[in-house]
């Protein structure tokens, strides 16, 4: 299996793992559903659930989990750069509300 | 005299076996990523489309953030009329489900390929195309329903309207990803059909995986920030 390249696992693999990815979107789903109070609750919430769906979906069916560890490096710590943008344009963001606040009321 | 000098070599044999693997992979002389040049290939592509979605989603929250009137509220926006009662976001639900639903087939499709099972491989290669193009034509869909609502990228009825912008530009540019990978599927399974891999081996049908898989994987994010949060 190392040196084809090839992935060979049994379909009972690709079944759970579908079969947790709908479980998990219906969770998520009722999370905004019932309105899950605190709002903070539902936010996590449903951050995980996204997180647990992209961790399933990338180490199964892209055998991200089986693969060397040089490529998974590769693959996992780039996007990692992608959570510093998302911080410093969520702060932006704050600012531009505030400068909009002062200076065009609401 | 001639005193045993430790070599880089022997001091890395105390490491653990990770690391030791680790470093020899990206040492000079050696060939880093031992997987075929097309798997490679797709990663490194697919890697650069997370920067591109990732901008999207940030540039999604900067605007959300900045907006001084109210953010429509999705759950309302994207719901469906049955009969009396209105439920929110079922499209998209419904949407998540067959994207989730083509990625199982598509897993199921590698599998086939490997086992060099043709028949299967492209029956489920089909299969998985075609939730794709029902993913595509729901997505359609509600692009329809909002802009006869008055759903723009510069203004819609329910407040901000930078929701239009964001809206229009994050899930106009995954469904392009679906209705590419729908065209990449019909390709490969015709060419599974005809037996093109048979000398090749298989790996085309897993490469192709991974880009089908990525698009599921960006629906995931899209799903819980832009429509449940």
């Amino acid at each position: 299996m190392e040196h084809t390249g090839e992935q060979h696992h049994p379909i009972r693999v690709y079944l759970v793992v579908w079969g947790l990815l709908f479980l998990l979107s219906a969770m998520s789903y009722l999370v905004d559903y019932f309105g899950v109070h605190p709002k903070e609750l539902a936010w996590f919430l449903i951050t995980a659930f996204a997180l647990l769906k992209a961790g399933l979906i990338v180490s199964y069916f892209m055998h991200v989990r089986f693969e060397r560890l040089s490529l998974v490096y590769a693959i996992l710590l780039p996007p990692l750069l992608i959570l510093a943008l998302t911080a410093f344009v969520m702060a932006e963001g704050g600012y531009v509300f505030d400068v909009r606040a002062i200076f065009f009321g609401r | 005299m001639a005193q045993q000098i430790e070599s880089p070599e022997d001091r890395a044999r105390t490491w653990p076996r990770w690391l030791r693997d680790l470093v020899a992979d990206w040492a000079s002389d050696q060939q880093t990523f031992k997987v075929n040049w097309g798997k490679a290939m797709m990663w490194i592509f697919l890697i650069s489309d997370m920067f591109v979605f990732g901008s999207f989603l940030s540039a999604y929250a900067a605007a959300r953030l900045s907006a001084t009137l109210p953010w429509p509220d999705p759950a309302k926006v994207f719901a469906l009329h049955i009969g009396e009662a209105e439920v929110p976001l079922l499209l998209i639900a419904i949407m998540t489900f067959v994207l989730i639903s083509s990625s199982g087939t598509m897993a199921i499709a590698v599998k086939y390929g490997y086992e060099r099972n043709r028949a299967k491989a492209a029956l489920f290669l089909t299969l998985t195309a075609l939730l794709g193009l029902t993913f595509v034509g729901m997505q359609a869909f509600e692009w329809t329903k909002l802009i006869h609502e008055g759903f723009r990228p510069w203004t819609n009825p329910m407040g901000a309207p930078q929701f239009g912008s964001s809206f229009f530009m994050i899930t106009g540019f995954h469904g392009l990803h679906v209705t590419a990978g729908v065209i990449y599927l019909a390709t490969v399974a015709s060419q599974v059909l005809r037996g093109a891999y048979e000398k090749t081996g298989y790996q085309r049908v897993e490469i192709a995986g991974l880009y089908w898989h990525f698009v599921d994987l960006v629906w995931v994010f899209i799903f819980a920030f832009f429509y449940l949060f």
